[in-house]
């Protein structure tokens, strides 16, 4: 049986779990594939990923596992692992699972490979595709030693709407885990953002990112144009963030979000690995720069080689007169 | 208080890959190293917790011969000492076993914390933090972008995806990976460089055999795998094209 670890926050589902489920449904190849999530209060995010054309859906719920913590889904996930003896064990590679899966395979003492956007046969089983070396290069990798073996797949790598869904939905089953409280040692505090229109992109479905060749940010206003006339958000690469013209949060790539909406846009971005990897799992990318030999263009489905100064105006201006049309 | 720091020495950025001949693994002596950025990130943090409540900031490092390089780096920008576990092995290593090598070598030292960087850029695992504290017996958190300690506690800001952070509490020891940005950097100054000349670089031999979870069968560069459609025209025409083949052969916009 092959496993997914879904994830979930304050009782909603997070989408790139079925991202995962995509990934285990493709790595099964006839076996059984079951979810579990686990938390406080899990029917809701059930109930939705239960709509997966997988075997059963597997709940961990206790008050112990109301808020996320390290220790306590460590806890949660060992004992599961321990009774579904699965052969994989897939997650999302999200924030909260770099958190706790390293943790959780050493545990088990089995191995864990991170970050895979490929699933390949072997000659002695599945091959685990993962960026190395920042992305110039790719490895498919095996596991060592006894199963199961932890996998984390980068969001983006399996499209969320390529899982399957069954024709009635899976049952769930609970699974009793006792937690002692007293052995979780994290305490956290609730979740918080520091900016006020924080945003995460990661939910986008359609983005508008800038990069250096917006040149400075007095011409952000022409991105914003754009991206509300595609209802988008405005994303960037990491130097228009270090240089203080959008906030940290906005970044997309290695070193900030890594996202995977239906439309990405990328207006002056040259296409350095470190963003390519953050944006890559874009189901269209669009690609506007004055250098005809940008790596960007590698990516992108459509580009346009010119004047963004000239485009983007005419772009917003042709979405604009639709929205009359349409309307 | 008394603080380890794990670093690594990976390729520079500006390192154009070469494989070997088995094509598992990069031609080591083609490289050039330097340290890897979020493991600068975490020394630094040591070094200001270090300037604030006092003790030593030692740092570890596993790998070939050639690590010596990153550990006097840090030895000069402030780093009181050095434990380098020397394997040739160690330097194509997962996380894992990375993780074991480093925890068999500070486990006698009695830490109060430790620090690494939130992933390497060379196999970019993401894990030998983590896994190092799993191995101590201790509690740990990932990805933080503020250290406070008082009272043999700490509380740390992890950051989570989207924007959100969220502030969490655990006693002494532990283990912390470190976010990028998280501080700003300081470079080693002539004195630091002439004074790290006389600090303690200690070698050890890996306590056990070093036991790797995975195993590279082949590395290579990444193929193209899209067709790039390159829309022509003066700036209106092209915006029409592009907007007729988003909606009606993409689909991506209604």
């Amino acid at each position: 049986m092959i496993l997914v670890i879904a994830e979930q926050r304050d009782g909603a589902l997070n989408r790139a779990s079925w991202e995962a489920v995509a990934a285990a449904q493709h790595l099964a190849a006839g076996q059984p594939v079951a979810v579990a999530i686990a938390g406080g209060d899990v029917a809701r995010a059930a109930g939705e990923i239960a709509a997966a054309d997988v075997a059963e859906v597997i709940t961990i719920t206790a008050s112990a596992l109301a808020g996320y913590t390290a220790d306590g889904w460590v806890a949660a996930h060992r004992a599961l692992v321990d009774a579904v003896k699965p052969s994989f064990v897939l997650l999302t590679h999200t924030y909260q699972t770099r958190d706790f899966a390293p943790a959780l395979a050493s545990a088990l003492d089995r191995a864990l490979i991170t970050d895979c956007t490929a699933i390949k046969a072997g000659a002695s089983g599945p091959l685990f595709t993962r960026p190395m070396f920042q992305g110039k290069l790719a490895a498919d990798v095996r596991p060592l030693g006894d199963a199961p073996c932890l996998v984390t797949m980068q969001i983006g790598a399996y499209r969320a709407d390529a899982a399957r869904r069954g024709a009635s939905p899976a049952p769930l089953r609970a699974l009793d885990v006792a937690i002692d409280a007293a052995t979780i040692r994290q305490v956290p505090e609730a979740p918080f953002r520091e900016a006020r229109q924080a945003v995460d992109l990661s939910q986008a479905e359609r983005i508008v990112a800038v990069g250096r060749g917006i040149k400075g940010p007095e011409h952000l206003p022409l991105a914003q144009a754009l991206a509300d006339a595609l209802g988008a958000q405005v994303a960037a690469s990491r130097p228009i963030c270090d240089a203080g013209w959008l906030p940290m949060e906005r970044q997309i790539g290695s070193s900030g979000q890594t996202v995977a909406p239906k439309l990405y846009v990328a207006v002056g971005i040259s296409g350095a690995i470190q963003h390519v990897v953050g944006m890559k799992g874009a189901r269209t990318i669009v690609a506007i720069n004055k250098d005809a030999e940008a790596p960007i263009f590698e990516v992108a489905d459509y580009g346009y080689v010119g004047d963004l100064f000239e485009f983007l105006p005419a772009l917003t201006a042709e979405l604009g007169s639709d929205a009359v049309k349409g309307g | 208080m008394k603080i380890a720091v794990c670093i690594k020495q990976v390729p520079t950025r500006e390192w154009q890959p070469r494989l070997n001949a088995e094509g598992t693994y990069i031609r080591e002596q083609d490289a050039s190293w330097e340290l890897n950025e979020p493991d600068a990130y975490a020394l630094e943090e040591a070094l200001r917790l270090k300037e604030k409540h006092g003790g030593d900031v030692v740092v570890c490092a596993a790998g070939p011969a050639r690590v010596t390089q990153v550990l006097r780096e840090a030895l000069a920008r402030g780093a009181d000492r050095a434990i380098h576990v020397e394997d040739e092995s160690l330097g194509s290593a997962d996380a894992a076993a990375i993780a074991d090598v480093l925890a068999d070598a500070v486990r006698e030292e009695a830490f109060d914390l430790i620090l690494t960087g939130l992933q390497s850029d060379d196999q970019g695992h993401a894990q030998t933090g983590v896994i190092l504290a799993s191995r101590l017996g201790w509690p740990h958190a990932t990805i933080i972008m503020e250290v406070a300690a008082e009272g043999g506690r700490l509380r740390v800001k992890r950051e989570l995806e989207g924007g959100w952070f969220q502030w969490v509490a655990m006693p002494l020891p532990a283990a912390l990976t470190i976010q990028s940005g998280i501080n700003q950097l300081r470079y080693a100054t002539l004195k630091g460089i002439m004074a790290a000349k006389r600090k303690e670089i200690r070698r050890v031999a890996p306590a056990a055999p070093v036991r790797r979870r995975q195993e590279i069968v082949s590395l290579y560069v990444p193929q193209k795998t899209k067709q790039t459609e390159i829309i022509t025209g003066s700036p209106g025409e092209a915006a029409s094209t592009l907007v007729r083949k988003l909606r009606e052969d993409a689909r991506a916009i209604a």
